[in-house]
């Protein structure tokens, strides 16, 4: 055959060569100019695993581990072996205490979550009897079913859950706060010490980069590992925390709102700090954390609130001490300085006091012992009123600064987020509330017997104590003694290890008021405080306070040291809402102090004493109501729900006409007290069933 | 005639080299893909365990073909050709009565000892002889509508056959052919018309009908408008433009509602239409009922998934590509069957753009060379076979790699003499060295 289509040689050629350069365009977009997708094939085929080192633990200050890590399990599920083995499923439901459609459900929802192949959490922090089942049952459900550790943080003393904190998954804010240190699903200290030594005890991070097939199994290490880095273990803490006298406290504060801050004046280092009501620090790390968190978090009476440091109060008579203290370095008195009460300021016509006449003023001693109010506000009066300072807006400056340096009014940097710094007014303040010159020294004459407008923290009220008991020097309160292998990278402890002397106030004024406070124990106002074998100096304190303007059952407070010589622990107690401060304060202080100076408390009186603080409920009115409200709300909500069933069950009855009444007693309404009740169970109400509270209007009106 | 003292003789040893260039390359992305850090190679090879033992087994089997071949007197081959056209149809229509079920298609004879041959691939080669031989004879002037008939009928008709065997894709490289009967004088009208239907095809998929049928109409308009002095004359004009237009509109339906719901099947019709960004909407109504149920029970496959991994898998790899053993989509078997039909992805993703850009340029030569080759052919017989190579070539390379980049739907064709497989290794060498004997003798003239 002739060519004569040789031309078309050339076509072909050509659509060849067209298809080719398509081709290599199409490749270019794809290789060169599209990024997406070496971001598509590294997320899909390399794990980024990161690799938690243990925690650090904290131990107290004879070495016993008070936060340490255990281990709970995870019930793990991989989908795809369900149908392959055969499961045991009734069994295994009847462990979990679940239905079968719950089994489904949970399975489903794995599927969904993490595909057929990939193992997720079909139960996660399985409880120790769960476990316990489990585990013994594990061989008929294997393979589908196995048991993942996990490590959580432990507190084997379940006590200072407020000191120590808890561990939580980090949250979005905290993401952002960190920089993107953190990441999704990590676990970071949100309070307490987990909290403020983040940076010590959760060590470094380890990361391994794990190549993975289509069926999401780990097939080895990207690239031999040499992008892996090892992970570091936490570093432990060292305390000051002495764990037994902590649980001592916790105990003596149940059922009562305040708190208990105990430091040793030597070093500042605080040997215990609780705050009532306290909860289990376990409660927050196991299988119910979330609910119980909640729970805790709803609970009016807030025992996550940590009063030690974050709750204020005025300090009432405690403050007298550190007011007799500033008139004496300005020498507007001596220790022999009295004065004539009878049973009332004079000169201002307030406060009243609680002892007349008898010399019960007659020096500075007699005056601490016996916490006579017209004393102290009139040295508080001569103080601000001193001649040297023209004003009383001046001397009331000044005042302050002698507060300042007593650690009042600001925050004293104590080593746990969230203190808070209290409140001492100044001139300025006073200005603003009566306007310049409205007001004298008699207006503010409360200050002087620690009432008013000024507002400390237990914390703060222990660390002026040891101030006192050191005789003008201290240290900032802190927990922690030492880090494990601490460098010099670890600023955290610095501020914690250089003396405070901000005042210079002769070692002379302190003893007289020491002595005055070690009256207190030997005849004055607390000498039911005495510990045997040690000269314990104290001051109780009666606080008056309000809530909403109406007066509230007054606060017991009480601080002190021991012993009077060589002081090895300062305290503060403060009971809300109960009464006078030798009543409970006093007490409490007492037998801890003991504790803590004789490592026990001796004789079955002081341990009967221990069973029947512990054993008192001192709940106060407002809190009862509150938790009335709330019950009341959520009885109401349930009822509701209860009653809507009921008529959708009903709805051929003619129900229309069926109304509905609690017959529940309402405690009298907040803020009258009931009167000598408390005693009371602070339970919270449970849910009635309401059916038996629908009652028709027929029998409602037979019943009237 | 009998010139051929030694057996290298004439041999072209361009084509040789870039045979063996092809076919070691083919080797190489097989062992990316299939060898694991930690596998003992030369134990792997010995006791033919993985595919790349199998492919190197197959390379030799392929070699020793060829120097068969090289041996064969090349009259031998137009003797025979019929002969082997209808010996392959034969064992096409075999498969029907003793055919192995391989994922989803009753193409293969097994072989025993765990080989399997596909007949519809080895008869590429006999229909390659079978169009040489016809269109060679003296007595066929290729003018007449009637030589037109046979020679496609012999071309389509192992395509009827592969398509009954629900191998589509084997079938669409038979209209490769057409490329040939063009060279050997088909009128441009048939390749005119092909690519019409392609491109109304196209236009059908990716618009709806209501424009469809807009732009059809204008187009009708402006052609009436056009030839308006023309249907003065004969008014049977506008009369075809009419029905050409309601043809072309109906031809929209029939897309619609026979091509996607009744000859393709769901996970086809999903492929070809998710090219054009369009998901594929069952409109019969059995369709749509399983369609539903699938949707509801969350058993609704991904048919896009292959396309999506062998994009992500080549487009990863960049200019430079990740490396040899190093690309993770394919140590992580993302993409499915890597080894036959997606092997250019192991390419692409170790080796790059300039790794990909080269294997391309290898084909490219290759077809070059063997248009060079063809036009050098001193009998009728050897060029149209020649072509017909060369055509075979070009449509798998074109249509394996185009689907690995999602410019064309998945359909089930190898990468010449790359993708694993013995028979297509073995089909694509008696191809080529059965041009390359015609080529030793080029002088001769063959019938």
């Amino acid at each position: 055959m002739a060519v004569f289509n040789q031309s078309r040689q050339t076509t072909i050629q050509l659509i060849f060569a067209v298809v080719f350069v398509i081709i290599l365009i199409r490749l270019m977009s794809l290789q060169l100019f599209t990024g997406k997708y070496e971001k598509l094939a590294n997320e899909q085929a390399i794990l980024r695993k990161v690799i938690y080192p243990g925690r650090g633990i904290i131990f107290d200050r004879k070495g016993k581990a008070i936060l340490d890590n255990t281990t709970m399990y995870d019930l793990m599920v991989t989908p795809s072996q369900l149908k392959a083995a055969k499961i045991d499923t009734v069994t295994l439901c009847r462990i979990l205490e679940i239905d079968t459609t719950e089994f489904n459900k949970r399975i489903l929802a794995s599927v969904i979550k993490n595909t057929r192949n990939r193992p997720s959490a079909f139960e996660s922090l399985l409880s120790p009897e769960k476990y316990a089942r489990i585990n013994e049952n594990l061989f008929r459900f294997q393979p589908a079913f196995f048991l993942q550790e996990r490590p959580i943080r432990g507190y084997p003393y379940k006590a200072a859950a407020h000191i120590l904190g808890y561990v939580g998954e980090v949250d979005s804010s905290m993401l952002k706060r960190s920089n993107f240190f953190y990441q999704m699903g990590d676990y970071a200290g949100r309070t307490g010490l987990e909290n403020y030594y983040e940076k010590v005890l959760m060590g470094q991070r380890g990361i391994q980069y794990i190549l993975r097939d289509n069926f999401n199994r780990p097939i080895g290490a990207y690239e031999n590992g040499q992008f892996d880095t090892a992970s570091v273990a936490g570093r432990h803490l060292n305390t000051y925390i002495d764990i037994e006298v902590q649980q001592l406290a916790e105990k003596l504060l149940t059922n009562k709102v305040g708190s208990v801050v105990a430091i040793e004046p030597k070093t500042g280092g605080i040997i215990a700090m609780a705050s009532g009501p306290s909860f289990d620090p376990n409660e927050l790390t196991g299988s119910d954390a979330r609910k119980n968190f909640s729970r805790l978090f709803l609970d009016p009476a807030s025992p996550m609130l940590n009063r030690g440091m974050q709750g204020m109060y005025p300090p009432g008579s405690t403050f007298k001490p550190l007011g007799g203290l500033v008139a004496l370095d300005e020498g507007l008195i001596t220790p022999s300085f009295g004065y004539g009460c009878y049973g009332n300021y004079g000169p201002c016509g307030r406060p009243k006091c609680t002892h007349a006449g008898g010399g019960h003023a007659a020096n500075l001693k007699l005056a601490i012992a016996n916490s006579c109010n017209s004393y102290f506000a009139d040295v508080f009066r001569k103080a601000v009123d001193n001649p040297q300072y023209k004003n009383v807006e001046l001397g009331i400056n000044k005042w302050k600064q002698y507060m300042s340096g007593f650690g009042l009014g600001h925050r004293v940097g104590v080593d746990l987020p969230g203190e808070k710094g209290g409140f001492i007014p100044d001139s300025n303040w006073y200005n603003k509330i009566f306007r310049k010159g409205g007001w004298n020294s008699c207006t503010i004459a409360s200050l002087g017997i620690g009432q008013g407008e000024m507002q400390a923290t237990p914390l703060q009220m222990a660390n002026a104590v040891c101030l006192i008991a050191n005789k003008g020097w201290y240290y900032i309160p802190h927990f922690v003694k030492s880090i494990e292998s601490e460098t010099k990278e670890d600023t955290l402890l610095s501020k914690y290890r250089q003396k405070i002397s901000p005042l210079h106030i002769p070692d002379s004024a302190y003893q007289a008021v020491i002595d005055g406070m070690e009256m207190v124990v030997t005849n004055g106002t607390a000498r039911n405080a005495r510990i045997d074998g040690y000269n314990v100096c104290a001051k109780t304190g009666t606080v008056e306070n309000y809530f909403r303007g109406k007066k509230q059952q007054n606060h017991s407070f009480f601080i002190a040291f021991a012993p009077k010589e060589n002081p090895r622990i300062a305290i503060c107690v403060v009971v809300e809402n109960a009464g006078y401060g030798a009543t409970w304060a006093a007490p409490i202080a007492s037998l801890l102090m003991e504790k803590f100076l004789n490592d026990s408390v001796a004789g079955p009186k002081r341990k009967a004493e221990i069973d029947r603080i512990a054993g008192v409920s001192i709940i106060p009115a407002k809190i009862k109501y509150e938790r009335y409200v709330k019950d009341s709300i959520r009885q109401v909500k349930d009822s509701l729900l209860r009653i809507k069933l009921e008529r959708e069950q009903q709805a051929r009855i003619d129900s229309a006409n069926t109304t509905m009444m609690y017959i529940n007693e309402e405690p009298q309404r907040f803020p009258a007290l009931p009167e000598k009740k408390r005693t009371i169970k602070t339970q919270t109400v449970f849910i009635a069933d309401t059916r038996r509270y629908l009652v028709s209007p027929a029998s409602k009106n037979t019943a009237a | 005639m009998n010139k051929q003292e030694k057996i290298g003789g004439g041999v072209d040893s361009r084509m040789v080299l870039l045979y063996y260039l092809l076919v070691i390359t083919g080797f190489i992305a097989v062992f990316s893909v299939e060898h694991r850090s930690g596998d003992s190679v030369l134990q792997t090879l010995i006791e033919l365990k993985k595919s790349y033992a199998k492919q190197a087994l197959f390379i030799g089997i392929s070699s020793i073909a060829a120097l068969f071949i090289l041996l064969i007197d090349s009259k031998f081959f137009t003797t025979v050709a019929n002969l082997l056209y209808f010996f392959g149809i034969l064992l096409m229509l075999l498969t029907f009565v003793i055919g192995k079920d391989i994922s989803g298609s009753r193409s293969w004879i097994a072989l025993g000892g765990g080989f399997n041959l596909q007949p519809a691939e080895l008869c590429k080669v006999f229909t390659a002889l079978a169009l040489a031989k016809y269109l060679s004879r003296q007595d066929v002037e290729f003018t007449t509508f009637r030589s037109h008939l046979i020679a496609i009928s012999i071309t389509l008709l192992p395509a009827l056959l592969s398509v009954a065997q629900k191998e589509t894709g084997l079938a669409l490289v038979y209209f490769s052919f057409f490329l040939v009967m063009y060279r050997e004088g088909l009128p441009s009208i048939y390749l005119i018309l092909g690519f019409s239907v392609i491109v109304l095809f196209v236009t059908a998929i990716v618009m709806d009908m209501v424009p469809y049928s807009i732009m059809i109409g204008a187009i009708a308009l402006i052609a009436s408008y056009v030839l308006r002095k023309q249907i003065k004359r004969n008014f049977i004009l506008l009369f075809l433009i009419v029905i050409a237009a309601l043809c072309t509109t109906s031809f929209k339906y029939f897309v619609d509602h026979i091509v996607f719901d009744k000859i393709m099947k769901p996970y086809q019709a999903e492929r070809v239409l998710s090219m054009f960004g369009k998901s594929y909407v069952p409109k019969d109504a059995e369709r749509i009922a399983q369609f539903e149920k699938d949707k509801a029970s969350g058993k609704k496959k991904d048919y896009t998934y292959n396309v999506k991994q062998s994009k992500i898998a080549i487009g990863s790899g960049g200019f430079l590509g990740k490396g040899f053993l190093k690309g993770v989509t394919t140590q992580g078997e993302f993409v499915p069957e890597q080894t036959t039909d997606f092997i250019f992805t192991a390419i692409g993703e170790s080796f790059g753009f300039w790794g990909s850009a080269l294997l391309l340029i290898i084909y490219f030569l290759l077809l070059m060379r063997i248009i060079t080759i063809a036009e050098r052919q001193r009998s009728t017989f050897s060029r149209v076979y020649a072509y017909s190579v060369a055509s075979i070539l070009f449509f798998h390379v074109f249509i394996n790699i185009c689907m690995t980049i999602g410019l064309m739907p998945v359909i089930g064709i190898t990468l010449p003499l790359l993708s694993y497989g013995g028979s297509s290794i073995v089909t694509f060498t008696i191809l080529i060295f059965i041009l390359i004997r015609f080529d030793a003798n080029r002088q001769m003239v063959l019938r």
